[in-house]
């Protein structure tokens, strides 16, 4: 046998390769273009109209008696949102957290597992305004006018963040290797321990961004706040007794209001501005506290 | 040298009628040797004797008839080709199984004199004195100086003690010249050898009395491996050591004692893991007396 002589310049069936290359990063990248039209139109068209409206008066007056008046601000709205997403926060995160760690490190596969595993999926998909319904329903009902809170309305909104934050720590919990839990265990540590000081520790991040995607989804919600947290002027501090306001309703009722009333429309767009930075604000600030902490806890 | 000639008949004779029939020989010594200063003439103080153990994953037996001594700071090494049931069985000697879903193991293992899958026994207890390094080196995401803490916080360490324990078992595992002034930083970020060392010093850490290691060199480069076969033979002198290795001149270089396991087919077609011989080191590699040993040191099969 003589050696062929060979080209490393040129292989095999080099141009069905190559042009299969083409093709492939050709549709690659053009769908990642068309994916980013809808977004950048839906951001660029909200500055466009919110941002004439935005200023300092409009982000700290009470809201007009009524949508058909001019002037007034949305601090109420603001107020809301942050107070009622914050008690959802501080119910559903410690809840889902502690949901899915007993998912993956305790049920495993057992039974009861399976069962919560499935009620969660379940949940996750319930539309918003049922669970709205719901809360309604067995809380706001029940109390009548004093019913309608702040707090009703975090309830409806924890609902609807729970199963998101149980199943994101699970599959978070999974990529934890076992081999950092093996480690552990041959020091002699018991399962809590090594839960608490190896396994969660690893996870925190991730975890962390996941109970982020869930008060993003959540923090941009109408329909569950419509019936349960009633309708106010003016900004009240406390979840848990009066009526409240969020930014998402007061979108709603005022881009509803039709006829020549100039004035609510340019109200909703600014709001839906506000509501979209304020979800900026709160993933940046996440970004920066989960990258500060894996640089700390993985740092060369 | 008397003494060790003696221990080879003895472990000679176990491993060959092993095969045969159960006979009193495992049960005559182990119970009474307790307390060493009872009877001073005794060279080898046991600290595991295992009769008849069987393991098994999911109802399926992954390794059977093992039955061993193993004696205070001694290195014992585990051998055998893959899938033969070595690491079973060296993980079966500190609980390790409990956590593994569906492992059960059968026969009895004591541990100096105590049953060690007795249901009154805390397995995190026998964690704690039967430390473990593994194959692949697992430090925690966390630095230097927290990977060796871990352990002595966990267990209750005073504040005070600990920068000196972590210290004391750093000097013992051959890194603290390599990581002083650099205990802050992320375990991670050492060298594969490193990271390996760190374990080791990690399980010190907790002053066990007997090291597991599953092939704890098999990731490390030669260099590193010298270094880690180095640091056991100093560290026979505190601890009992029992390793793993695919590395027959490993076990020739460090151990004292060597068992070879093999797999083999049985008579339902079943596939289980089984120990051959287990005898002194140098009397397994020049004469071993079963032709299965011999046939995988001299590199006939495995």
């Amino acid at each position: 046998m003589s050696a062929t002589p060979m080209s490393l310049t040129q292989s095999a069936r080099k141009g069905r390769r190559e042009l299969k290359n083409v093709v492939a990063t050709t549709l690659i990248v053009s769908s990642f273009v068309v994916a980013l039209i809808p977004l950048t139109l839906i951001v660029v068209y909200v500055f466009q109209r919110g941002a004439s409206i935005l200023s300092w008066s409009f982000l700290t007056e009470d809201l007009p008696f009524s949508n058909r008046r001019e002037g007034g601000g949305i601090y109420p709205a603001i107020i809301g949102t942050l107070v009622i997403t914050g008690a959802a926060t501080a119910m559903a995160v410690p809840l889902g957290i502690l949901g899915g760690i007993y998912l993956n490190e305790y049920g495993g596969p057992g039974v009861f597992a399976r069962i919560v595993r499935f009620l969660a999926d379940v949940m996750t998909g319930v539309p918003s305004i049922v669970m709205g319904l719901f809360i309604y329903t067995i809380w706001v009902l029940p109390r009548k006018q004093s019913g309608l809170s702040g707090f009703a309305g975090a309830l409806a909104l924890g609902c609807l963040m729970l199963p998101i934050v149980i199943r994101t720590t699970e599959e978070i919990l999974k990529l934890v290797p076992d081999e950092l839990r093996e480690g552990s265990y041959a020091l002699g540590t018991r399962k809590a321990q090594t839960i608490r000081r190896v396994v969660f520790p690893s996870a925190a991040p991730g975890i962390i961004s996941g109970a982020l995607l869930g008060i993003a989804r959540v923090a941009g919600e109408t329909a569950p706040l419509l019936f349960t947290i009633g309708v106010v002027s003016v900004a009240n501090f406390n979840v848990f007794e009066g009526a409240n306001t969020a930014l998402p309703p007061q979108i709603y009722t005022n881009a509803n209001t039709f006829g020549g009333f100039d004035a609510a429309q340019d109200r909703a767009w600014g709001m839906a501005l506000a509501l979209i930075l304020i979800v900026f604000l709160f993933t940046l600030i996440a970004r920066i506290f989960t990258t500060i902490y894996t640089r700390r806890s993985t740092a060369v | 040298m008397t003494d060790t000639a003696t221990a080879t008949t003895r472990f000679g004779a176990v491993a060959t009628t092993q095969a045969q029939t159960a006979t009193p020989e495992p049960d005559e010594a182990p119970p009474r040797e307790r307390s060493p200063d009872e009877e001073p003439e005794r060279a080898r103080e046991l600290v595991f004797n295992l009769s008849d153990v069987e393991i098994a994953y999911s109802g399926v037996t992954a390794v059977t008839g093992v039955n061993l001594d193993i004696a205070a700071n001694e290195i014992s090494a585990f051998i055998g080709p893959s899938g033969c049931g070595k690491t079973t069985v060296l993980r079966s000697l500190n609980r390790m199984h409990d956590i593994t879903p569906g492992a059960e193991v059968r026969g009895s293992i004591t541990y100096h004199g105590e049953d060690l899958y007795a249901s009154k026994v805390d397995p995190a207890e026998v964690r704690r004195r039967i430390g473990m390094v593994f194959q692949k080196p697992n430090p925690f995401p966390k630095s230097v100086y927290d990977n060796v803490a871990y352990g002595p916080r966990i267990n209750g360490a005073k504040r005070s003690e600990i920068s000196d324990i972590v210290e004391k078992a750093l000097t013992q595992a051959a890194l603290w010249d390599e990581v002083d002034g650099k205990l802050r930083k992320s375990a991670l970020a050492l060298s594969g050898g490193q990271q390996q060392r760190l374990c080791i010093a990690r399980c010190l850490a907790v002053e066990p009395d007997v090291i597991l290691m599953d092939e704890p060199c098999s990731a490390l480069d030669p260099i590193a491996t010298a270094r880690i076969e180095d640091l056991m033979d100093e560290l026979k002198n505190v601890y009992t050591i029992v390793i793993v290795t695919h590395n027959m001149q490993q076990a020739a270089r460090v151990s004292d004692r060597t068992a070879f396991f093999t797999a083999e087919v049985d008579d339902n077609g079943q596939r289980h893991g089984r120990l051959i011989e287990y005898d002194v080191t140098e009397t397994m590699f020049t004469h071993p007396s079963d032709p299965r040993t011999e046939g995988y040191i001299t590199g006939r099969f495995g």
